[in-house]
């Protein structure tokens, strides 16, 4: 009888290492992160409600740290992941159709989310900043 | 689950410069992933040069060139050599496709060729793809039918055969199904893109008469609800094919049979 030579362990091909990142899978990515930080954000939301209902010191402290650049900057990337969760939420619904994945559609599509998640991001933030006086 | 680093034993390491051709004016660079069964060793990258005026456009001619004048140990999948069979599919400059219709031209700098991604490797670069084969065999891929066969043939208008376009020319190479990174996390529960492209294109077939228990099979958070639009899949089909198209038209036919 030939010995039979202990099983062989296969190694396993590279795949996140090797594999050239394409836009479409950039943006799943995001939109999934977003997804989380929104979670988070709304945490936040509790908190400042919370604070509110628990009466006028709590809701300055709360209302202190939102003006805090610290603070400002959370609630700049929770607004973004917001804004972008939202938009990718919209993309969804387009695909749930069975529209937009044609090659230029589904690029035009994942650039359209970014692009749009941040201009209005900035927009939302120049007019509760600057035109309503939300930052003075 | 989500895997950000390969295993010990698959960790690669840099292999062997095989020395350029004598005499050879054109060279290409070619950066090799190897792994012998026999050896114990990790794998690892050989370099290879190939002289370009002794060989054939494609990445395929460039690997056949190698291991006829340089490395004939170097180890592939090939047969067609023209798009149809499907053998030859591999990570070619970190793209998923076919080695015999990638154009080497297309590349820039060094051409790194890997075996498909997060699979098994046999040798070198060559993927054990049973478990792909046998998902494609799970979604039952023949015509099933309860009405008594006709005399001849089972017949299809024009326009029901012209729903199988985009969907029958698919040569099961694997492209698609290994670039996509859910398949990467969940090859044992999630189909992946080609098996659900096939399970379309027996739902959507108008002879086809099971096509309630084929959506039934797929009504499962993975098998078919594990794709999230990452779109690799239809970027990488070397056939032009639109496998995520083909699962949005499967998830929405879950939803339209729901209605009254």
């Amino acid at each position: 009888m030939a010995e039979h030579p202990a099983r062989v362990e296969r190694p396993l091909s590279p795949h996140l290492q090797i594999y050239r990142m394409t836009f479409t899978f950039v943006m799943s990515g995001f939109h999934r992160v977003t997804g989380i930080v929104t979670y988070g954000g709304f945490l936040l939301v509790v908190w400042w409600l919370v604070a509110a209902a628990a009466g006028p010191n709590e809701y300055a402290w709360v209302q202190w740290f939102f003006s805090t650049w610290i603070g400002r900057l959370v609630m700049f990337g929770f607004s973004w992941g917001l804004i972008h969760h939202s938009l990718g939420g919209v993309r969804h619904l387009i695909w749930d159709t069975g529209r937009g994945f044609e090659p230029h559609e589904r690029e035009w599509l994942a650039r359209a989310t970014l692009i749009g998640s941040i201009s209005l991001t900035l927009l939302a933030w120049i007019i509760g900043g600057f035109v309503m006086g939300g930052l003075r | 689950m989500v895997e950000f680093t390969l295993p010990k034993n698959s960790r690669i390491t840099e292999g062997k410069v095989w020395p350029a051709p004598q005499g050879a004016q054109n060279l290409r660079e070619y950066r090799v992933y190897r792994w012998n069964p026999d050896d114990g060793k990790n794998p690892s990258i050989d370099t290879y040069s190939v002289d370009l005026d002794d060989c054939g456009p494609m990445v395929l001619d460039a690997l056949i060139w190698i291991k006829n004048k340089i490395d004939p140990t170097l180890t592939l999948r090939r047969s067609c050599r023209e798009g149809v069979c499907g053998s030859c599919a591999m990570n070619i400059d970190g793209e998923n496709t076919l080695a015999c219709t990638k154009d080497m031209a297309e590349i820039s700098g060094p051409i790194r060729v890997y075996p498909l991604p997060h699979e098994k490797v046999v040798k070198d670069l060559i993927p054990d793809l049973s478990n792909f084969f046998a998902q494609h065999a799970l979604i039952q891929p023949w015509l099933q039918t309860e009405t008594p066969a006709p005399e001849k043939e089972w017949k299809q208008s024009r326009e029901d055969r012209e729903k199988l376009d985009g969907l029958y020319e698919c040569i099961l190479c694997a492209c698609c199904s290994t670039s996509c990174p859910e398949y990467w996390w969940n090859p044992d529960r999630y189909l992946g893109p080609a098996t659900l492209l096939h399970a379309y294109r027996w739902v959507i077939d108008s002879r086809d008469e099971s096509t309630g228990e084929r959506l039934d099979q797929l009504e499962d958070p993975f098998r078919l609800y594990r794709c999230v639009t990452i779109l690799n899949c239809s970027k990488a089909c070397p056939k032009g094919l639109n496998p995520a198209k083909a699962i949005a038209e499967l998830k929405k036919l879950m939803v339209e049979r729901q209605k009254i």
